[in-house]
């Protein structure tokens, strides 16, 4: 028989069993926000299609024709795509991760289940949707005919760093939203200027040397530099530095995003 | 078995304590704080600071401890704010106690709300299945109970149409069916029988009940005083965050009504017309108070009033109410008989001849008008609660029958059936001759 011990002011021992335990909740919650994002909609699922399609569009418009920014030889579409391919990622996730606890407070104040499930889970949906636009960035290879070089082998690492800020940083808004509505006015700020701070529409090799340090302090230089390298391949050599500076913050973000999440998981329902 | 795994719960000196102001009142808006910011900066900057450390400590509840061992049936009663709800919070582990431990044995269910979770999007079935994940179910499970689930709801045909187009009773019905699958071995439930139509809320009432026979432990919160009597065996009374009484839950529920009762008199009062009445107390034909009669007995109402001012002819009214509603009354308007005028304290009684209740619980209002009839003095309200205690089965109401019987219409007059063959049976509610059990022959 299972004894549960609950204790004031102790992180309860039995938590990483019990989310074991609801694994089957992060499939159903993932399932549930498919579910129902395309419900009463026409075009239904397309939409997870037309939307990147449409951005590539306009951001190869403004930055490939009308701000003529040098494509090294490559086709300045695919180009942008390998971008906003984590680029998106990274910002629904953060934004869906960020209200995830606030949208489901009625569940978290009624019932009892690890929160780490919820918020994990609205990453694991945005993670569904770059797996759908992924395939629309093989249809666009195929129709350039283009073929990877050979470091896109490196690219399940490079997807797991993006997962890994994702979380990371989807934990830590999360969890502070909880208490401070305020991130739901600077989530937006984020990712509306984070598209222009991190080389989507355009290379960082553009960066002024000097500056290219300073400029990889932004967790999504690396791993957008390094989708567009193991994809793309490239002239310029590839800016490592950029990489591992993006591994260890991801590596941080992570680890300091589920310590803060647990530790203020407990009051969640008394302060939602 | 040893002693500790009897135990099911056990908790241990539990506090919860919740800082009032510690959030700022968000119906201020922004808009509110930027405009008074600029009109006076200086007492907005004072008032804010004050506003942020000014901070409340209020326990919700505090030193509570109570075993409870597998198997038992445990109501949970109190007011609103009693604790109550915090308890099974804390209990459920949705927030943490600020002070004390608990422990738990077995796999607990929590049920504070029906349909926790459910989308209004997504189709019945849909919802099923998302609603057992997060109550705890594994997707096995649902899929072996799904049929279960579906036939205990009655909403089979609507099972492929979005929650949102359902009726509230339906939704209801489909969450209440879930839940009532999880099969826990301790099941903690929150008046979530609040809801529903009588007929489901029976249904809900009997599979909580078959839990009981099957060995579980339930807690169980309602407002219901009927359910938790007939559920429990044991009851506990939360009062203002503490432990005020545990023991058998009849017992409990009878000192819980005595004890509204009296809160209730106490406002019972009109300073306009300086009338108060001080207390209403229930008796039976020896004059002994009570409030627990036997359908067949009399019941007295005795009201205690303090008239500060000479009233002329007051009108009192007092009707008795089961909870299918009012069952009969007394008033004076209707039968024109009233005193001629009211001064100083005095008693005012009325005998209610031969009850014709079957066991329910019941209450009395009491309302006083003035000699105008337009002019109330004392609102029409509750003040007194009595229980017709009695078993039904020695009524005749065996088996499916005394489930009806608790929810049915609670008055039944005496009546004589004339059959084709021409004999005759006199049916009446009396203790001494229990004839219903003449239709056996």
């Amino acid at each position: 028989m299972t004894e549960v011990l609950i204790e004031a002011d102790r992180i309860e021992r039995q938590y990483w069993r019990d989310l074991w335990r609801f694994r089957e909740l992060f499939f159903f919650l993932v399932w549930r926000d498919l579910l129902v994002r395309y419900k009463q909609t026409v075009v239904g699922v397309s939409w997870s299609l037309i939307r990147p399609f449409l951005t590539m569009v306009v951001l190869t418009v403004v930055f490939g024709k009308l701000g003529k920014m040098p494509a090294d030889g490559l086709p300045y579409p695919l180009l942008v795509f390998c971008g906003m391919l984590p680029w998106q990622f990274f910002s629904t996730a953060i934004t869906e991760s960020g209200n995830s606890l606030v949208s489901n407070a009625n569940m978290i104040s009624k019932v009892y289940f690890p929160r780490l499930v919820i918020t994990v889970s609205s990453v694991m949906t945005s993670f569904v949707d770059f797996l759908i636009s992924a395939i629309f960035l093989v249809a666009l290879m195929m129709w350039y005919r283009f073929i990877p070089p050979i470091q896109v082998l490196w690219l399940p690492f490079l997807v797991m760093l993006a997962l890994g800020a994702s979380l990371g940083v989807g934990l830590w808004i999360a969890a502070l939203m909880v208490e401070y509505r305020d991130f739901r006015f600077i989530v937006p700020f984020i990712v509306q200027f984070g598209l222009y701070l991190s080389p989507v529409g355009f290379q960082s090799s553009l960066v002024p040397q000097q500056f290219r340090l300073l400029y990889s302090l932004n967790p999504m230089v690396g791993i957008i530099d390094g989708f567009r390298w193991s994809l793309l391949g490239g002239r310029a050599p590839f800016y490592w530095q950029g990489l591992v500076i993006s591994v260890i913050e991801v590596a941080s973000l992570t680890v300091s995003g589920i310590w803060y999440f647990r530790r203020t998981e407990r009051t969640f329902a008394d302060v939602i | 078995m040893s002693e500790t795994t009897e135990v099911a719960i056990s908790i241990e000196n539990v506090g919860k304590r919740y800082t009032i102001g510690h959030q700022r009142s968000s119906d201020d808006g922004m808009r509110h704080a930027i405009e008074s910011a600029l009109r006076a900066p200086r007492s907005w900057l004072r008032a804010r600071h004050q506003k942020n450390t000014k901070k409340v400590d209020f326990w919700a509840l505090r030193n509570v401890s109570a075993q409870i061992k597998h198997g038992e049936i445990v109501g949970i009663i109190g007011r609103n704010g009693a604790g109550k709800s915090t308890l099974l919070k804390v209990l459920s582990r949705i927030t943490i106690p600020t002070e004390g431990r608990m422990r738990i044995n077995g796999r607990i269910a929590s049920l504070l709300e029906v349909g926790t979770g459910f989308h209004p999007e997504l189709t019945g079935r849909e919802n099923v299945f998302l609603n057992g994940a997060i109550l705890g179910m594994s997707r096995a499970e649902i899929v072996r109970k799904f049929d279960e689930i579906v036939e205990f709801s009655e909403i089979e045909e609507f099972l492929d149409t979005p929650v949102k187009r359902y009726s509230s009773g339906m939704y209801v019905r489909l969450a209440f069916s879930v839940a009532a699958h999880l099969d826990p071995e301790i099941l903690i439930v929150d008046e979530v029988l609040a809801v529903g139509d009588s007929s489901f809320q029976k249904k809900c009432l009997a599979k909580i009940a078959s839990y009981a026979q099957a060995g579980r432990t339930v807690l169980f919160v309602s407002h219901n005083p009927d359910a938790v009597r007939t559920l429990c065996q044991r009851g506990i009374w939360l009062k203002n965050g503490h432990l005020y009484r545990d023991g058998k839950a009849d017992e409990i529920i009878e000192d819980y009504f005595n004890d509204i009762a009296i809160e209730k008199c106490q406002s019972l009062s009109n300073t306009e017309y300086g009338l108060s009445i001080q207390k209403v107390l229930l008796r039976d034909e020896r004059g002994q108070e009570s409030s627990r009669f036997f359908p067949g007995d009399d019941l007295v109402v005795e009201v205690h009033y303090d008239a500060q001012k000479r009233i002329e002819n007051p009108i009192f009214a007092l009707g008795v109410v089961g909870k299918n509603g009012s069952c009969f009354a007394s008033n004076m308007l209707l039968d024109g008989h009233r005193p001629r005028f009211l001064e100083g304290t005095g008693t005012l009684t009325c005998t209610f001849k031969s009850v014709p209740l079957l066991p329910q619980d019941y209450s009395v209002k009491l309302g006083v008008k003035a000699e105008t009839v337009s002019d109330t003095i004392v609102a029409y309200q509750e003040v007194a609660y009595f229980t017709i205690a009695g078993d039904l089965a020695e009524y005749g109401y065996k088996g499916a029958f005394e489930t009806h019987a608790r929810y049915s219409t609670a008055v039944v007059v005496p009546y004589e059936w004339r059959l084709p063959d021409g004999s005759t049976v006199a049916v009446s509610l009396n203790r001494q001759a229990p004839v219903l059990s003449g239709w056996e022959r």
